[in-house]
């Protein structure tokens, strides 16, 4: 830190700071928002970007996702560093083919000969009681893909670095974020500009007796669960492995190895989900040092209802994780 | 009721004459030529090798019968131009400069292929030092990308022009119509050019086209739409000239629809069936090699002798590309792992 004082930022404050930062710094680097103007950005994370970088930089665009996503991979593949924004993860499928078989192919299938630095910025909103097509994390669709880069931070201190490396990176990189953290959840940010690296996960929270792996938003809700079973006399050791593709798989494997017990919990549905890969990974990794099975805590495998009790009891929390963990220890 | 106007130009036939008024040289028509008969020989040697000989795999989309789109839009943008290719695109890449021996070697999957073996025939036309910065084997992909390339362009102030090709049948895709909107709302010097060879696969554009005309849609999306003989390349030339000055201008996007037919089947394995008797006569009347070589004949730029002496030559190289994909070695399956990430 610069300054004596620690500064204390939103989550989209964080996000904002990191694309003003990068734009700052790199004429290259342009933005590609759908009502990015007179509204200032859906969700505002890209709040007064249009008014310090001009229109040229800041492109308010229409309603076409696969020509949002196409035309930046075309500037990318140019040697601009655009960023494009698809509102909600629930849209990215139209724009699918043109991150997947397209940007992520494209190093590859030109033997080398491609560099494609693109990111796609996206968010997911559950629990905003926005229904079964305004809500969902479906970040396997593209961890399944190489040639492509996932990210999902949780915090406003990785938000920004992540974002800061994904820009630099000179793949494709598909950043998720998560709409109930933008202004609900605040923590330290340093002013200055930093590079948190792609594929490191952290410890968020150090413990002996369980390692709980949690992604987004249920990083939160892990920090809350191992505050309550702490008074219980219980050590959980949280790891956020911040991206998924590439997934920091040792970091992962060597907390089960001390703790030989694991709860891994993400926002998707169950079946085929986050957490799937992520018990997977422990178990093709220390089988040995576990003393019991690995539990899931994941979304039910359901659309996701409106109602907000119905949305409420869908979703996963801290209680969720709390009886998971006993059950194991 | 109030009606979209439609206004379309339409470029026929252009003379030699004229082409040399548009500051092609006798020269220049020469090396035109030799590219449409380098585009021809090389399918023609490309379907030998794999239904006769089978010495090369996978699939092979030939552009025989198109040839003059490719080598007159390259020569129109050449020193300013990229263009962004398709699953139909050899004579794309070959139109681009790229050297046979290397397409030939990526048919054949070697290292010494355009994309080291690792693309083949629908990833050929992609080598950004040409100018050829991507081949979507997506049919209609590529056209939002093409836009895309332009915005870079634009936005760094450099003066050049991207050619996004397509097909008839892509007219129909999601990816053309937001693609060709985005291009108009930000205004990019980009050209759509859209190769009708009238099949889909076994589509038939007369029929999957629905307002009758590729080109009638620019009109939707606020461009000029322009339809040109696709099968005589001094046409091409100046339909995409045109465009390209406009573009330079600051004028925007241009739809131009090349009337033009596929010789072939869809796939190198595809016999066609499914298309009307007498229709591939009908277009082997206007098969852009006869026609061109009789245009610089009786234009007084060459001679029949001279014609048949290109031929000869461009047979020679297209026999020593054979030669080259033959000998190269195929890439280490462990070095594919350098190629995924940049």
């Amino acid at each position: 830190m610069s300054s004596g004082e620690e500064r204390i930022l939103t989550y989209a404050e964080a996000i904002r700071e990191g694309l003003r930062q990068e734009m700052q710094r790199d004429q290259s680097v342009i933005l590609m928002v759908e009502d990015i103007g007179a509204y200032g950005g859906a969700f505002k994370v890209t709040k007064g970007l249009l008014e310090e970088f001009g229109p040229e930089r800041v492109r308010d665009t229409p309603i076409s996702e696969i020509a949002i996503v196409g035309a930046a991979i075309g500037a990318a593949i140019m040697g601009l560093r655009p960023v494009a924004e698809i509102m909600y993860m629930d849209f990215l499928p139209i724009a699918t083919e043109q991150l997947v078989i397209q940007a992520a192919k494209m190093r590859f299938s030109s033997g080398g000969k491609l560099k494609i630095p693109l990111v796609v910025r996206t968010q997911y909103s559950l629990g905003r009681a926005h229904a079964a097509q305004h809500s969902n994390f479906f970040p396997v669709w593209y961890m399944n893909v190489p040639g492509l880069k996932v990210v999902a931070p949780s915090t406003p201190y990785d938000a920004k670095g992540l974002i800061i490396s994904s820009i630099r990176d000179d793949n494709p990189v598909l950043f998720i974020e998560c709409a109930v953290l933008y202004y609900g959840v605040k923590g330290p940010v340093p002013e200055e500009s930093y590079e948190i690296p792609i594929g490191v996960a952290d410890v968020k929270r150090k413990g002996s007796d369980v390692t709980v792996v949690a992604v987004s938003r249920l990083v939160h809700e892990a920090l809350k669960a191992a505050e309550e079973l702490e008074k219980k006399g219980i050590s959980v050791e949280v790891i956020d492995p911040r991206t998924l593709n590439p997934l920091d798989r040792k970091t992962i494997v060597e907390s089960v190895k001390k703790t030989g017990r694991a709860i891994v919990a993400a926002d998707d549905c169950k079946t085929g989900g986050v957490t799937a890969e992520l018990a997977a990974t422990i178990v093709e990794g220390a089988f040995d040092y576990l003393d019991a099975p690995v539990v899931r805590v994941a979304s039910p495998d359901m659309p996701i209802p409106f109602s907000p009790s119905l949305e409420n009891q869908y979703m996963r929390w801290a209680k969720d994780i709390v009886e998971a963990v006993e059950s194991i220890v | 009721m109030a009606k979209l106007e439609v206004e379309i130009e339409e470029i026929g036939e252009v003379s030699v004459q004229e082409a040399l008024s548009l500051g092609l040289t006798a020269g220049d028509l020469l090396r035109m030529y030799r590219k449409l008969v380098e585009l021809r020989l090389f399918e023609n040697r490309v379907e030998q090798l794999y239904l006769y000989e089978a010495r090369i795999q996978g699939t092979a989309h030939l552009y025989t019968g198109e040839e003059a789109i490719a080598v007159g839009v390259a020569r129109a943008i050449e020193g300013f131009g990229y263009i962004v290719s398709h699953h139909r695109g050899h004579g794309h890449a070959l139109a681009m400069g790229i050297p046979p021996k290397e397409v030939m070697a990526e048919l054949f999957g070697k290292e010494t292929g355009v994309v080291k073996g690792l693309g083949g025939s629908m990833h050929v036309a992609i080598d950004p030092k040409r100018g050829a910065l991507w081949a979507s084997a997506i049919v209609g992909s590529g056209i939002p990308i093409a836009a895309g390339a332009a915005l870079a362009l634009r936005y760094r102030g450099e003066r050049g022009v991207v050619v996004g090709f397509f097909s008839d049948g892509a007219a129909n895709t999601g990816a053309f119509h937001e693609g060709l909107n985005l291009a108009s709302f930000w205004k990019l010097p980009v050209i759509f050019a859209c190769e009708n060879n009238q099949w889909g696969m076994s589509m038939p554009a007369r029929k999957s086209v629905t307002c009758g005309r590729v080109a009638y849609r620019a009109a939707a999306y606020g461009m000029p739409g322009v339809i040109v003989d696709g099968n005589d390349v001094l046409s091409v030339y100046k339909a995409t000239k045109e465009a390209a000055d406009r573009a330079l201008r600051g004028g925007g996007p241009t739809l131009i629809e090349f009337i033009t037919y596929r010789l072939k089947g869809h796939g190198v394995y595809d016999k066609a069936t499914y298309r009307p008797k007498g229709e591939v006569e009908e277009w082997e009347k206007r098969d852009p090699l006869p026609r061109f070589e009789r245009k610089l004949i009786e234009a007084g730029i060459t001679t029949e002798d001279r014609l048949k002496e290109i031929r000869d030559e461009v047979a020679r190289e297209i026999e020593e590309a054979v030669k080259f994909a033959e000998e190269s070695e195929v890439l280490r399956f462990d070095q594919l792992w350098e190629v995924i990430y940049a």
